[in-house]
């Protein structure tokens, strides 16, 4: 059933995108799709305005940093759920960390609109066209963006604790 | 400017309305919580307001990235910890789908008990503190016993009262003793005539419907727009419930309803709530049943790498203890790939998504929390009523100040 999922929608994004849909993979219960950047909206609205895909709720959406890719560092994932046939889907998007802009999706998801501000506020992630991109759980004095994985938890300069065996 | 009434002829003054400015919290008594909402006022009419939120941020997301698994049920406790045992489970699940653990039948029977339990006594804040600021004291001391009675119940399981850890990587820490039975036994009893006794001076009541009806309430397109989920999306006429539409723990064997409302007002939430509770001590009755036909004793999975042994065989036995180091140590395999499960919160879809990247710690842990997610339409909905509503529809909600900071 998930798997022909992946099939059915990958299809079509394909078929309607061509080019800008970069992979598709199976993850556990989830079908995940690769999207440029640029298109993002545009795929977001197609799958909740078509009438065939029907994905009109916005279960969630959350930033996400790998600094090992070159140009391709910060990221998005949306996760979408067609409630009337109980279908979930999950996309994400990737781009540099220089220019870390991506459209809001907020004119088509109004919950979106905290939920980006909640991925500005960690990543940096601009999300162009906001109604009101500002620090939402941090104080808005804060010049950094924690979630970065640059930004270690403990102290660096800390020498009473050895973490050469174990962990990271 | 002025302008000639045509009614009296007479000259009217208009002048520049002037708003008030008020401040709402962020601690005041009125709002269980640490909510600030910077309201515009003309007079008592709410025209509009900007919620502030970020009080008590802990970066839940970011520490959990330098935790191993099993240190990070404690930080889901936080979140909503007027039913911290779903919290738990919900995540121990995430962990058990990524590492594909299967849990036996009894185990997920035990753990449907446990977030039952935890449900009714979520609901049992949230509808008794309704009443409370309604102006009726009387439900809320009358049902508060009942929620001590549930808090005895999982400190009998495993030691807290409020927050839990309840349950390890595949299975529970320890098996329900009898005394922890006899304790679900005595509440069920109490539990029915006082939750009879607590409707009987609400449900029907006419001060109080006049009170709550129309009061916050929010169409069901605007609550699916908002990504409400949860009781509060119920009380809109939307019958969207992750125990029935994913299950999880088994909860397709289990025969409940889904309460809905029609107009999603304090009213309609009040009454969703409170079909739940009976609801799910209609499950918690149908799990002891299904209990007693499962083989005894049975409380973990029979997975070595993940679930700690038991003391006495750490001390005696060689693969115990490397077992038990390997689990302290967070050194177990855990593979490549990335998950989601929700489970259904006390306020709606609880989901984690989890990346894992093979070593100790998640590569990327995000919490979707029910309440961070819909408060952002609660300025929506006061918006136009009076400032009295404001607070009866926060309440109303149910809004953690825990689960909306993380």
């Amino acid at each position: 059933m998930a798997a022909t999922l992946l099939d059915t929608v990958g299809e079509k994004l394909k078929a309607k995108f061509g080019e800008g849909i970069i992979s598709s993979e199976q993850q556990y219960d989830f079908p995940v799709f690769t999207v440029s950047t640029h298109i993002i909206y545009d795929v977001l609205e197609y799958l909740k305005e078509d009438d065939e895909m029907g994905y009109t709720f916005l279960t969630t959406m959350c930033g996400l940093h790998y600094p090992s890719h070159t140009g391709k560092e910060l990221g998005v994932m949306y996760q979408l759920h067609n409630m009337q046939k109980n279908l979930r889907i999950r996309l994400k998007t990737f781009f540099s960390i220089n220019e870390p802009k991506v459209p809001t999706v907020t004119p088509l998801f109004p919950t979106a609109n905290w939920m980006e501000r909640q991925e500005y506020d960690f990543f940096g992630i601009i999300f162009t066209g906001h109604p009101n991109l500002k620090r939402i759980l941090n104080m808005d004095e804060m010049v950094a963006f924690p979630m970065r994985k640059e930004f270690p938890l403990e102290d660096g300069t800390r020498e009473d604790k050895d973490d050469k065996m174990f962990g990271r | 400017m002025s302008a000639k009434n045509n009614n009296t002829s007479a000259e009217v003054n208009e002048q520049e309305k002037e708003y008030t400015t008020l401040n709402l919290g962020p601690t005041h008594p009125a709002t269980h919580g640490i909510f600030q909402n910077v309201l515009k006022m003309d007079g008592e009419v709410v025209i509009e307001g900007e919620s502030t939120i970020g009080y008590i941020h802990r970066a839940f997301e970011k520490i959990a990235e330098r935790r191993p698994y099993y240190q990070i049920t404690i930080l889901t406790d936080r979140m909503n910890y007027c039913s911290s045992p779903i919290n738990n489970i919900g995540w121990l699940m995430t962990v058990e789908k990524l590492l594909k653990v299967e849990i036996p039948k009894r185990v997920q029977y035990l753990r449907v008990i446990i977030m039952e339990l935890a449900r009714i006594s979520d609901h049992i804040i949230c509808n008794s503190v309704i009443g409370v600021d309604t102006g009726a004291m009387t439900g809320f001391l009358y049902i508060f016993q009942l929620r001590e009675n549930i808090y005895d119940i999982f400190e009998e399981l495993c030691g807290a009262r409020l927050t839990t850890n309840i349950g390890r990587i595949g299975g529970l820490e320890r098996d329900f003793t009898p005394r922890a039975w006899e304790l679900i036994d005595i509440f069920i009893k109490k539990f029915e005539p006082a939750l009879k006794e607590f409707d009987s001076l609400l449900m029907r009541n006419r001060i109080f419907m006049d009170r709550t009806i129309n009061c916050g309430p929010i169409t069901a397109e605007k609550a699916l727009g908002y990504g409400f989920t949860g009781p509060n999306l119920r009380a809109a006429g939307v019958d969207y419930d992750v125990r029935v539409i994913n299950p999880y723990c088994s909860y397709e064997e289990f025969d409940f309803d889904i309460p809905v409302g029609t107009n999603g007002d304090t009213y309609d939430r009040f009454m969703v709530r409170d079909g739940e509770m009976w609801e799910s001590l209609k499950i918690i009755k149908q799990a002891i049943e299904k209990v007693k036909k499962e083989p005894a004793g049975v409380f973990h999975a029979d997975v070595p790498e993940f679930y700690l042994p038991p003391k006495e065989e750490v001390y005696n036995n060689m693969e115990a203890l490397i077992y038990h180091f390997k689990i302290v140590m967070g050194e177990a395999d855990v593979p490549v790939g990335e998950v989601y499960h929700a489970v259904e919160g006390g306020n709606g879809e609880l989901g984690f998504y989890l990346i894992s990247d093979g070593g100790r710690t998640p590569y990327r842990m995000h919490l979707r929390r029910p309440c961070f997610i819909y408060y952002q339409a609660y300025t929506d909905m006061i918006k136009g009523g009076m400032l009295s509503d404001a607070i009866l529809t926060m309440s109303s909600m149910n809004v953690i100040a825990g689960e909306l900071d993380a």
